[in-house]
C-alpha cells in the first residue's frame, strides 16, 4: 500500500503486468473510490459550470458525460475531470483525489463570487465508492450482473441501474483506453459489488496497471502532463477546450490557441525495456529541449514509451531526440499519441 | 523461506560461495527483494572483466514502477553474467535463488562475506521492515 492523495492505495494486487494484459484482453476491477464525488445542483448550476470548466455544461444533454479541465484565469489546469449531466439542474462531478479540497475550495470561491444562492456542492466522496470495471469484457460482465442493459450505452453516457441487486450509478468512461464502465455505489454496497465482479474473474489492479494504462492510451495525469502552470494547449487537449464563450482561463486560452505555444506535449517511444521516467531530459542537437512527465515499459506494446514537454519547433512526429535515461543516452522518436488504440469492435 | 547456505546484505542482496577453492561467488537479489520490485522488465549488470567493490553499485534493476540500484555483495572480477535474464528478466520474480542469480564474481577478499548477514538474522531484519 502506498499513499496517494491522501489515500492508502494497492500499487498492484497480482502483478502490474498480469493486470495490464487482463485489462487489455479481458476485464480488470479498479477501486477508484479515492477520486472526488461532487454533486453539485442549483437552478444556477448550469451557468456557473460553464464558468469553470473548459467544457460546456448548457450543451451536454442529460444522461451524458463530458472530459474537460478545470482551469484558473491564467489558463492553468486546477484539475482535469468528467462530469455527468443528472438533470437539468444536477451534475455529478468527478475530480483527482489529491485535488479535490482544492476543487472545492476553488469551485465555492466562484460560488460565493458569482453565483451566490444559485448553486450548491455536495462532496460526497466519503459515503459513496467508485469502482472502474475495464476491458473488452466488461460490457458482457456488467449485462451479467445487472439488467443486461450495460452492453447497449454509448461511451459518454450514465445510467441509473441495479448490479447485484445493489443500487448504482454506471457510466460508460474510464482512464484505460479500453471499453469500460465506472460505478457509483453506497459505501456499504461497494464490497458486495467488488466481489461480485470479481467472481466473474475481473482481475483486481492496482494503481501501477492504472498508470501504465492510462500512459499507453496517451491520457494525461494531473501533476505530470498538466498542472497550473500548464495550459490545455499546451497538453494537446484543444479538443475539451471550447473557444466560443467567456469562463475562468478562456482569455489566455483563446489567445494560444491563434497565436501558438513555446512548448508542447509530445509521445515519445525508444527501444528496449529501460523506460525514461518523470523529470529526465530531452535533448535534440545537443541541446535540452524538454523533459519528461511520465514513462514506462508499455507491456501492450513491448518498447519503452513516455510524454513530456518540448519545444514547439521539435514536437513533430517523426523527430529523433535523445534521452538523459540517468547518465546513459538513449535514442527515441517523437511519435503521435495515443500509443495504443483499443481495436474497433463492430 | 531464505535458503541458508548463502550470505545476505540489507539492500537485499544474496550471495553464495560456490567454489572455495577458486573463490568464486554467484549473486543475486532476494525474495523479499523481487516482491517489494514486482514485474522485473530490466536489468542492467556489469560486463564480464569488470570489477565490482563491496556494497558498490554494480547496476540496476527496473520493474514496470521503478528503478532501483543494485549492489555487489564481494569485491572482485565479474566472470559470468547470467544472459538469460537480458531476454527473461521475470526468471528473477520467479526464482530469485537459483535460476534467476545475476553475476559471478571472482572475489578479491572472500572475508568481506563474512560480515554479511545469515539467512536467520536476513529474516529477522525484513521481519523488522514490515
Amino acid at each position: 500500500m502506498v499513499p496517494f492523495g491522501g489515500w492508502d492505495m494497492p500499487v498492484q494486487y497480482s502483478g502490474i503486468l498480469a493486470e495490464v494484459n487482463a485489462v487489455r484482453t479481458a476485464a480488470g476491477l479498479f477501486d477508484v473510490s479515492h477520486m472526488g464525488r461532487l454533486y453539485i445542483s442549483g437552478p444556477q448550476a448550469t451557468q456557473f459550470l460553464d464558468w469553470v470548466l473548459t467544457g460546456s455544461a448548457d450543451s451536454l444533454r442529460v444522461g451524458r458525460a463530458r472530459y474537460c479541465m478545470i482551469c484558473n484565469e491564467e489558463g492553468g489546469v486546477i484539475d482535469d475531470t468528467i462530469f455527468y449531466r443528472l438533470a437539468e439542474n444536477s451534475y455529478l462531478l468527478i475530480p483527482n483525489a489529491g485535488n479535490r479540497l482544492e476543487v472545492v475550495a476553488w469551485f465555492q470561491k466562484w460560488i460565493d463570487r458569482k453565483f451566490s444562492g444559485g448553486c450548491v456542492i455536495d462532496d460526497r466522496t466519503e459515503t459513496t465508492a467508485l469502482i472502474a470495471c475495464q476491458g473488452p469484457a466488461a460490457a458482457r460482465i456488467m449485462d451479467r450482473l445487472g439488467d443486461g442493459s450495460s452492453s447497449g450505452m454509448r461511451p459518454f453516457t450514465w445510467d441509473q441501474t441495479a448490479l447485484s441487486g445493489k443500487d448504482v450509478m454506471v457510466g460508460r468512461t474510464g482512464y484505460t483506453g479500453e471499453d469500460g464502465f465506472e460505478i457509483v455505489a453506497d459505501t456499504q454496497d461497494a464490497g458486495f459489488i467488488w466481489h461480485a465482479l470479481m467472481e466473474q474473474d475481473v482481475l483486481p489492479c492496482g494503481l501501477g496497471a492504472r498508470d501504465v494504462l492510462r500512459l499507453e492510451a496517451g491520457l494525461p495525469l494531473h501533476g505530470h502532463e498538466i498542472d497550473a502552470q500548464t495550459t490545455p494547449i499546451e497538453a494537446g487537449l484543444e479538443r475539451f477546450v471550447r473557444f466560443d464563450k467567456e469562463y475562468l482561463g478562456s482569455q489566455v486560452l483563446a489567445r494560444q490557441h491563434q497565436n501558438g505555444v513555446e512548448r508542447k506535449l509530445v509521445g515519445l517511444m525508444t527501444p528496449g525495456r529501460s523506460a525514461p521516467r518523470a523529470g529526465y531530459s530531452i535533448s535534440a542537437q545537443g541541446q535540452v529541449i524538454g523533459s519528461v512527465t511520465s514513462g514506462s515499459y508499455s507491456p501492450t506494446l513491448d518498447t519503452s514509451i513516455a510524454m513530456g514537454y518540448v519545444l514547439v519547433d521539435y514536437a513533430q512526429p517523426g523527430q529523433a531526440v535523445e534521452l538523459d535515461i540517468r547518465g546513459r543516452a538513449a535514442q527515441a522518436e517523437i511519435v503521435p499519441l495515443p500509443f495504443y488504440t483499443r481495436p474497433q469492435t463492430s | 523461506m531464505n535458503p541458508n547456505d548463502r550470505k545476505y546484505t540489507s539492500e537485499h542482496e544474496w550471495v553464495k560461495i560456490d567454489d572455495p577453492a577458486a573463490g568464486h561467488a554467484v549473486a543475486g537479489i532476494t525474495e523479499y527483494a523481487q516482491d517489494q520490485l514486482g514485474d522485473i522488465v530490466y536489468f542492467d549488470l556489469p560486463q564480464p572483466g569488470a570489477t565490482v567493490q563491496f556494497k558498490g553499485k554494480m547496476g540496476e534493476v527496473e520493474s514496470v514502477k521503478a528503478v532501483s540500484d543494485l549492489y555487489s555483495p564481494v569485491t572482485g572480477e565479474v566472470i559470468e553474467v547470467n544472459e538469460r535474464l537480458i531476454d527473461h528478466p521475470e526468471i528473477v520474480n520467479e526464482d530469485p535463488f537459483q535460476e534467476g542469480w545475476l553475476v559471478r564474481v571472482a572475489m578479491s577478499n572472500a572475508a568481506e562475506v563474512d560480515s554479511l548477514m545469515s539467512a536467520e538474522e536476513y529474516d529477522a531484519f525484513i521481519g523488522g521492515l514490515e
